[in-house]
């Protein structure tokens, strides 16, 4: 538990930094310099510079930074979002409940890289968004937001439901309910609660699997565009230069890698701390 | 049984033509029209000849009349002409979906073979070093951006030693076996380490609870020889989990090799799927899109099947 936690919370805290080491050392890493291209490790560039001469390490914090905020964005937006739909359709029950697992069932069954190309691909005007969101720098990164919380809110939702299924007919709802408790506050105050280890074991998890979402959908070209950048974004230019200069395609992959193996081995020993029960086989 | 498979097929068929609805409005969509790529082609055409063109090909008129008349076609066999290729899109989608399963099949085969090893193995012997080492394997697997892991072997063995090719099926006028089978070793290899990292878990976790049933102990006082425990009593009821999961993730994979073919520019369903998207190839995309769902769907209902028929516990009625 201690470890990836560490890594995480250093890897956060280099990439948020970021900003301040920039003027600490007086680099800028979008500055180009086209005579200090592709060097190696020095003082100046500790490791190296890219094919603009931009330096690597000073990019690797700051696509760092874009790569987390949409981890943790997307993750918590699906968390919510399924929490929402799950609650519903496991206290209403019935109707509401078969037409919102129908969904989630088919959303399972469906190829879903495919189609999120599809939808990475779309022509934001033809949507009628307003022109001010779709000219922003920041676009490409709500798009992506979005399109991970589409994919992403079936697991809580499930989760939730199940749970909400199980508690809705416990002793102390019950009474809640006959002491004339609204709904809302049944499901917040004595649904919620027992839903909430598991809830926060998956929303870690899916952490890094938004960061690996990401950085497939930015490695194709459909991801994060300039002038942000984030790692799966980098490791889509360093491709071109792999012969010249490899080394620049396996930092931001070792980011990734080393995010995601935290992510992973966070909600494993979150499972195994919070929520015994399941995790007592494993 | 029948009766259950009956039903889900015709889920399946309600199911593909909903999504071939959403699809077909969901290209309109994209960037680019087929009309004005024409008009940015050719300078002369004008503003007059567009608006003809557009109503020659029925683009002005609405989405489901549209979607209407594609449908009609569809199902009288005619999935249209894709431009990228300029052949039919059977004669595209065809040879790619080979391709795929050329590259598909083997590595199943070999990630199921490592699940079921390393996993029987890490749970025969939980919290252990070796436990250990296998949980390592997963993790790192299952981390591990599909590309990357892509790339670093296209560094090692075709950039640093130059022992294999780095991309393609084969090399150009070579109709040599071997030289095909050269080509497929690093993709194979890649679907195989990240598959087989997420299948090992299951397994793992289906036989410690297999193993910790009371017929086991049964087994053991009666005095069946381990393996006979492992294979014969265990590994039967932990399979039936396994399968289903492995069915599933199986439709997963026509489509969701996509980035491994990308990155090994191998011409496969997922490469076609990508590049017929991004090129604009609407037929094409359509086609392809509905190709994988109905791939996924069908491993889906096996899934379901082959739930029933290896538990007999379980039934669809």
């Amino acid at each position: 538990m201690k470890l990836p936690l560490i890594l995480l919370v250093v890897i956060a805290a280099a990439s948020f930094a970021a900003p301040l080491v920039n003027a600490i050392l007086g680099i800028d890493p979008n500055v180009v310099d086209l005579l200090d291209r592709l060097s190696g490790p020095s003082l100046a560039h500790p490791l190296g510079t890219d094919e603009l001469g931009r330096d690597v390490l000073l990019r690797l914090l700051a696509g760092g930074r874009v790569s987390l905020v949409i981890g943790v964005a997307a993750a918590l937006a699906a968390a919510a979002l399924g929490t929402l739909i799950g609650l519903t359709a496991g206290y209403l029950g019935g109707w509401t409940d078969r037409v919102l697992m129908r969904g989630t069932d088919a959303m399972i069954a469906l190829p879903l890289l495919p189609l999120l190309i599809v939808l990475a691909a779309l022509d934001l005007n033809k949507l009628g968004l307003p022109a001010r969101l779709i000219q922003s720098d920041e676009i490409s990164v709500v798009r992506i937001v979005a399109l991970a919380v589409l994919v992403g809110w079936t697991t809580a939702a499930r989760l939730v439901r199940g749970a909400a299924l199980v508690t809705r007919n416990r002793d102390f709802v019950r009474a809640a309910r006959s002491l004339g408790a609204g709904v809302p506050h049944i499901l917040w105050l004595h649904i919620l609660p027992n839903v909430l280890a598991p809830l926060i074991v998956a929303t870690t998890l899916s952490v890094g699997d938004v960061i690996l979402f990401e950085s497939v959908l930015s490695f194709l070209g459909l991801g994060v565009q300039p002038p942000l950048s984030s790692w799966g974004s980098m490791l889509s230019n360093a491709q071109e230069l792999i012969t010249a200069a490899p080394l620049l395609a396996v930092y931001p992959g070792l980011m990734i890698f080393l995010t995601v193996v935290a992510c992973n081995l966070l909600g494993d020993a979150l499972q195994r701390r919070l929520d015994p029960v399941t995790a007592r086989t494993r | 049984m029948i009766r259950f498979a009956a039903i889900r097929l015709v889920e399946i068929i309600a199911m593909l033509a909903l999504m071939s609805f959403v699809i077909y409005a969901l290209i309109g969509l994209m960037p680019g029209d087929p009309i004005d790529l024409m008009r940015s082609a050719d300078p002369r055409m004008s503003a007059a000849d567009a608006a003809r063109l557009k109503a020659l090909y029925g683009l002005d008129q609405p989405l489901l009349l549209r979607y209407a008349g594609w449908a009609r076609q569809a199902l009288a066999g005619d999935l249209g002409y894709s431009r990228l290729f300029a052949a039919p899109v059977w004669g595209a989608l065809l040879p790619r979906l080979g391709n795929s399963l050329l590259l598909m099949v083997p590595s199943f085969v070999l990630a199921f073979t490592i699940a079921l090893g390393l996993g029987t193995l890490a749970a025969r012997h939980p919290r252990s070093r070796l436990d250990g080492a296998v949980n390592l394997f997963c993790f790192a697997g299952i981390s591990m951006p599909t590309f990357w892991l892509a790339l670093i072997l296209i560094l090692v063995f075709a950039a640093g030693f130059g022992w294999l090719p780095a991309s393609g099926i084969a090399t150009a006028g070579s109709s040599d076996i071997a030289d095909r089978l050269r080509h497929l070793v690093m993709p194979v290899t890649t679907l195989t380490l990240v598959s087989a990292a997420s299948y090992t878990r299951y397994v793992r976790s289906a036989m410690r609870e297999a193993l910790a049933q009371d017929h086991i102990r049964t087994a053991r006082a009666k005095g069946a020889s381990e393996a006979r425990v492992v294979v014969h009593h265990a590994l039967r009821s932990a399979l039936v989990p396994v399968t289903t999961i492995l069915a599933l993730s199986f439709g997963g994979l026509v489509s969701g090799a996509l980035v491994t073919e990308t990155m090994f520019a191998y011409p496969g369903m997922g490469k076609l799927i990508f590049d017929a998207v991004m090129g604009n190839d609407y037929n094409l995309a359509l086609a392809a899109l509905l190709l994988a769902t109905v791939v996924t769907m069908v491993a889906n209902l096996v899934a379901d099947l082959a739930y029933a028929w290896l538990d007999p516990r379980v039934s669809y009625r």
